[in-house]
């Protein structure tokens, strides 16, 4: 089953958790999955059209998910997604 | 809001923080991140506060501190004391090369104390982390920032951990071990270096300067601007050309200007800000181009090492600003890139890295498609020094055999040259 790592900011919407197991054949039913199990983390990872946020990567894996279609990106059970909050560079 | 003190007892205290998406007020804090709606973090000015009038930041020590009512903190600042006021050189032949009325370089190329303008948000950052007690730093960096952190944490004796991609020029790396950090070399780009140091920053707790104390940070890019505007007497000049890898220097700059605008310490209007990226990194120069608000990451392939970020945090700020403007921005090949190193080397004698020559060759290109005019007077913002990118441009130069220590020999050679 796919695994999510979230980061700290966010980890008080669910239930303290850094790690989730999460379920679905795309990074989208990934994040729909545990939208619906902490319903406190669905807008801050999606917009109001259940969009990607331009300041929010997701990583599968060491990938950014952009590379693949974003949320269409197709997810096997021993992949690994990362919410990161996007930062500066240098 | 009030502008809260992170440390009360310390003589120097970091401003509170306000998100840049929905405004919400943070309190001062290591953190980038908005807690509501994950947008990034930003200092909060009061607005009420005392500024200076030019006489008074004249009369101060030549460096970016002179500018310090307009940096994040309350007090004096205790770290990089020496940062900052950086020549503006006056070129002459590099404005004929270009067909500009005037052409001045902003020379971060000999910023103390490691060579790129990588200095200035340094001793932002390390003032911010003095300010939180932090006794760790460390950065994610295509190289002249991990010089900067490694030698400013050297100076001021903390521990350092720097992460660069494993494919850094030998020169760059160098310069950053020698400061003794905890030199961590990661298999992978920029984007990879900088996804792992976020979450080492959300781990561990570290200063990581362009993570979690990215919001101060940043704002020590802005007195590149001040300096500008002091420089030239107290003015605007038409243009900027500078370039881009995470996008933040065009939106400081911007910001830099505005604020000086709004204190009423220059007049006119903001310059035209010019963005420049190499072809094989680009995301940011095609957004502008674009039009639109939406940024494609890219996998890089440049020469251009310091400017290879596929994923530009700062990218969507930095085409709003330069569309604003009324600028423009350019990509370069890495033939060209080599072309501009040289050219401005040959103009100016100043040897700036693959970045000056995506900056110089750009700031042609912008010219030849008529963007810069032959009216303007233009700033180019040199930002890092070309002994860290020798093997950018070594093998373009004629370096001729040696010859026997007889002056038939030179004059031999006085001979050849002549013909």
């Amino acid at each position: 089953m796919p695994t999510i790592n979230l980061p700290s900011v966010l980890t008080p919407l669910a239930n303290g958790h850094h790690t989730l197991d999460t379920q679905g054949n795309t990074v989208g039913e990934a994040i729909e999955e545990i939208s619906q199990r902490f319903p406190a983390l669905s807008p801050r990872l999606r917009d109001e059209n259940g969009a990607p946020y331009p300041f929010v990567t997701i990583y599968l894996n060491d990938e950014d998910i952009r590379f693949f279609g974003g949320f269409d990106a197709p997810v096997q059970p021993t992949d690994e997604l990362s919410v990161v909050p996007a930062v500066a560079g240098g | 809001m009030s502008a809260t003190l992170a440390r009360p007892t310390h003589a120097l205290a970091a401003l509170s923080l306000q998100c840049a998406a929905c405004g919400r007020p943070h309190e001062a804090a290591p953190a980038h991140v908005c807690p509501a709606c994950l947008g990034p973090l930003e200092p909060w000015y009061n607005p009420d506060r005392t500024l200076p009038d030019r006489n008074e930041i004249a009369a101060r020590p030549r460096s970016l501190w002179r500018y310090r009512e307009w940096l994040p903190f309350i007090g004096r600042p205790v770290r990089c004391l020496n940062a900052g006021w950086t020549p503006l050189v006056e070129a002459p032949r590099l404005a004929q090369a270009l067909g500009v009325s005037r052409c001045l370089v902003k020379h971060d190329a000999g910023s103390f104390p490691s060579l790129s303008f990588k200095d200035r948000v340094v001793a932002s950052a390390l003032n911010a982390a003095y300010a939180f007690d932090l006794q760790v730093v460390g950065c994610a960096s295509t190289g002249n920032l991990a010089n900067a952190v490694a030698a400013a944490a050297a100076r001021e004796g903390l521990d350092a951990w720097i992460f660069i991609p494993h494919d850094l020029e030998p020169a760059k790396v160098a310069a950053s071990a020698i400061f003794g950090p905890r030199l961590v070399r990661v298999r992978g780009t920029y984007d990879d270096v900088n996804r792992l140091c976020a979450q080492v920053a959300d781990r561990f707790g570290w200063g990581i300067v362009n993570v979690n104390l990215r919001a101060y940070y940043g704002e020590g890019s802005k007195t590149a601007a001040f300096e500008i505007a002091e420089q030239l007497g107290w003015r605007l000049p038409d243009a900027v050309v500078a370039p881009m890898a995470g996008g933040s220097l065009v939106t400081k700059l911007s910001k830099g200007f505005g604020e000086f605008l709004d204190a009423g310490l220059v007049h006119g209007v903001t310059p035209r800000l010019f963005g420049a990226q190499a072809d094989g990194c680009a995301p940011i120069v095609r957004l502008v181009e674009r039009g639109d608000d939406t940024l494609i990451p890219v996998k890089p392939a440049t020469i251009a090492k310091s400017l290879a970020i596929g994923n530009p945090a700062d990218g969507r700020s930095a085409a709003s600003v330069i569309r604003s403007s009324g600028g423009w921005a350019a990509s370069v090949s890495d033939v060209e890139v080599v072309e501009g190193i040289r050219l401005l080397a040959e103009t100016t004698g100043i040897f700036g890295e693959t970045a000056a020559g995506v900056t110089v060759a750009a700031a042609r290109a912008l010219v030849k498609s008529g963007k810069l005019s032959a009216d303007d007077e233009v700033v180019l913002c040199i930002t890092g020094n070309g002994l860290k990118t020798t093997d950018a441009v070594v093998d373009s130069l004629h370096i001729a055999e040696p010859i026997a220590p007889r002056l038939s020999e030179v004059a031999s050679l006085i001979q050849q040259h002549q013909t």
